[in-house]
């Protein structure tokens, strides 16, 4: 077994480190639920450098082999890292070509291991996963934190999703969700969080894997209405700002 | 660009409440299901207790990620055991390895509060409580996690143990019957969920005696 | 006197393009006592001859869990085996503990060729001196792999290994057709007959041979001696009354036939035929 002693002072020294003391280019919230047929999961295209938006057409939802899709907040590039080793992981498990495969249970298992892994080096992955899938007729979703926090879930939102998107989700989400309710409570999480996440973008995506396979959707815009009073004149009722 | 960021810490507390009883012939072992970061619940069905053997329950809480590297750290060695022994590894020999187990990680420590609850080789029924890095006892009764304030106290008041510092030594474990033993396990659960904010939405109960496991849960406030 | 210039050491090839080392190596697996695997498309059985070095001693384990789904049977060297399956063990291990989902069985299968391979290919190394068939269930259903000393492996449906295994390879090929659609029972029954065709008029009692059986929803377990003579009693399996003449001890060299015939052409030349009884190498 390695060797699990911490180092202390690569913890205060981050001259001449190679590790990410914090990210650069983040994306925002993940939202993710399970419906009928498998798994919904929908996310914005926005990176953010700070908080300038930096990135507009991030594609934050990939699919891993054949069964699972991944979306991921956070830094992007250490996603797009992750998703180089996810990729030659399933091709060596193609390779195989056994009739065995890694289905979503593994894929977030992996994951969980990797990020726990690189939390123990402190040199962690800056993300907040979400691991969506369907194999054998099972759903599976679940999430994984940046230091290896995992659990699974009927529904999984990262970051201000997880303060503004969940509690509806606890409210209205259903085991039998058709695919057209399930979007739309989707839509519903992902406008709040528009209105209210300032790093959050009006270009989204929306992901939906099922038995029959994975699609990505074309990125588009959310209806949205500006014109509430407080909105028109937000000094209103605060006297003396700005 | 200066850093305007909390510094990154690799730990975290997922909270949650652990509480484990022995009885005679009986082990009750206990846990809630809810899992928090900060003021967030990240769900509400998690489960704290893992079967490590036939006649060895773990329950913890603290930081999920180190608990479960722990569950499954045991979980092998205890494959490993069964691969060379041929048979279930004892409670008080769960006891010594989970021990080792924590020690062995001093200097970089599992964040995880345990309790490890079954019976013995005789059937009676055993409680191991731990602290993060290793050092631990066998008790009759033990609370730990976020809510083990609250509970500690008032299983001291409600069991009357005899105190560990008679000589000659007494038994531990408790004069409760089984379903009493239950009830009470109920009740500090109930209790400790209005006031820890870490600690509610379900609880899960496992009860080990001659016949076997038994498993149930009960709700608890959701707020 | 004939000796062979070209069996020092296992790097060294033959003219022929043999290499001896090697073939030695699977003369090893013959010598042993015999190992029978079958499947149907829900269980795998396994079962092997126990034979004791001496009236003394008790005798070796030759059959393994590996894990719940894996089991293996092994003929030759029983140390060598206890190492392998001590490796297949710790390789489920980890892959449980990455992906917490049980190793597909031809993954692990190939895994231990290329380390048996690894040994007939090094000058300092030996090749291990045991046969392996290796039961197991994944996805893609019930699996019976043999694994020889040369680093090459196949799949079957039924098959067996070790002394006077011709005579069950015999039997299993008469009858490896119905495997497919065996109930577990039934697939026991064919185990226990082909175990018995090696003992050569022997009677079978269960002290004397061990099964195990594993399937969908049933895990890898060895079955108990009892419950083992249970079985014997009730299928009526006794000694040669109704042996289905199978030829005798000449069949043991002739193992060509069968397409586990490793590395290159298997050499009869391994000095006389193999002892029938006693397994001097099985210590």
């Amino acid at each position: 077994m390695e060797s699990n002693q911490a180092n202390p002072s690569i913890l205060c020294s981050p001259e001449g480190s190679q590790r990410t003391l914090y990210p650069y280019v983040t994306g925002t919230s993940v939202v993710a639920l399970k419906y009928k047929d498998g798994i919904l999961m929908a996310a914005d295209m926005g990176g953010s450098y700070g908080s300038t938006l930096r990135y507009k057409s991030v594609e934050r939802m990939k699919p891993i082999g054949k069964h699972s899709l991944l979306g991921a907040s956070g830094e992007i590039s250490d996603f797009q890292e992750l998703l180089k080793y996810l990729d030659e992981l399933v091709l060596y498990d193609n390779m195989w070509d056994d009739g065995n495969s890694l289905g979503p249970k593994e894929i977030h298992n992996y994951l969980t291991r990797v990020m726990y892994n690189r939390r123990n080096k402190f040199n962690p992955l800056w993300n907040s996963l979400v691991l969506g899938g369907v194999k054998n007729g099972e759903k599976y979703l679940g999430m994984v934190s940046m230091i290896g926090v995992n659990f699974e879930d009927n529904h999984v939102a990262t970051g201000f999703g997880n303060h503004l998107a969940r509690p509806i989700l606890r409210d209205e989400w259903r085991e039998d969700l058709s695919f057209e309710e399930g979007v739309k409570l989707l839509e519903k999480c992902m406008r709040v969080l528009l209105y209210r996440d300032r790093s959050a973008v009006n270009k989204l995506q929306i992901a939906k894997i099922t038995g029959e396979g994975i699609t990505i959707s074309q990125p588009y815009s959310l209806k949205t209405f500006w014109g509430f009073s407080a909105f028109q004149n937000p000094t209103a009722g605060a006297e003396g700002s700005w | 660009m200066t850093k305007q960021h909390a510094n990154w810490s690799p730990y975290d507390n997922n909270g949650g409440s652990v509480v484990a009883i022995a009885g005679a012939d009986y082990c009750v072992i206990a846990a809630d299901t809810r899992m928090s970061t900060g003021y967030s619940i990240l769900t509400r069905g998690y489960s704290k207790i893992s079967k490590l053997a036939d006649k060895a329950f773990m329950a913890s809480s603290g930081f999920q990620a180190d608990v479960k590297a722990l569950q499954k750290h045991l979980t092998a060695k205890h494959l490993i055991y069964q691969h060379q022994h041929n048979k279930q590894m004892s409670c008080p020999a769960m006891a010594q390895l989970l021990s080792n187990t924590l020690y062995y990680k001093r200097f970089f420590p599992y964040y995880a509060f345990n309790v490890l609850g079954g019976l013995d080789t005789e059937g009676k029924g055993c409680v191991f409580t731990y602290d993060a890095v290793g050092s631990y006892e066998r008790v009759g009764y033990s609370a730990q996690g976020s809510g083990s304030t609250l509970i500690m106290p008032f299983l001291d008041n409600q069991l009357k143990s005899p105190s560990p510092l008679l000589l000659p030594a007494v038994d531990a474990v408790t004069p409760l019957s089984e379903g009493e033993a239950i009830d009470l396990v109920k009740t500090v659960f109930a209790s400790a969920t209005e006031r820890d904010i870490y600690t509610g939405d379900r609880l899960e109960i496992y009860v080990l005696n001659a016949h076997g496991t038994h498993h149930e849960y009960m709700e608890l406030r959701k707020d | 006197m004939f000796r062979n210039q070209y069996d020092t050491d296992v790097t060294t090839w033959s003219p022929a393009g043999r290499l001896f080392q090697v073939e030695y190596a699977m003369e090893a697996v013959k010598q042993g006592s015999a190992a029978i695997g079958l499947r149907s498309k829900t269980h795998v059985v396994l079962a092997c001859v126990n034979k004791a070095n001496s009236e003394l001693s008790s005798h070796q384990k030759k059959i393994f869990k590996v894990d719940d789904h894996i089991g293996v049977a092994i003929a030759g060297l029983t140390a060598d085996g206890r190492v392998l399956s001590r490796y297949m063990r710790s390789e489920c291990i980890n892959y449980n503990y990455t992906y917490e989902s049980p190793l597909p069985v031809g993954r692990l299968v190939v895994q231990l060729a290329d380390k048996a391979q690894v040994c007939t290919q090094r000058s300092w190394k030996r090749p291990y001196g045991v046969g392996l068939l290796v039961g197991g269930l994944d996805e893609s259903g019930a699996h019976l792999y043999y694994n020889c000393p040369s680093g090459n492996y196949f799949e079957y449906q039924a098959f067996a290994i070790g002394s006077r295994s011709q005579a069950a390879k015999t039997y299993l090929e008469r009858r490896f057709q119905s495997f497919t659609d065996s109930t577990r029972e039934d697939l026991i029954k064919d185990a226990l007959i082909a175990t018995r065709e090696t003992l050569q008029g022997e009677k079978l009692r269960s002290s004397i041979c061990t099964v195990a059986v594993m399937g969908v929803g049933e895990a890898f377990h060895i079955l108990d001696q009892d419950n083992v003579q249970k079985l014997i009693d009730a299928f009526e399996i006794v000694g040669q009354d109704e042996a289905p003449a199978a030829e005798p001890d000449a069949a043991v060299p002739a193992e060509q036939g069968a397409p586990a015939e490793g590395g290159a052409g298997a050499g009869a030349d391994a000095g006389a035929a193999p002892e029938v009884d006693v397994a001097p190498m099985d210590i």
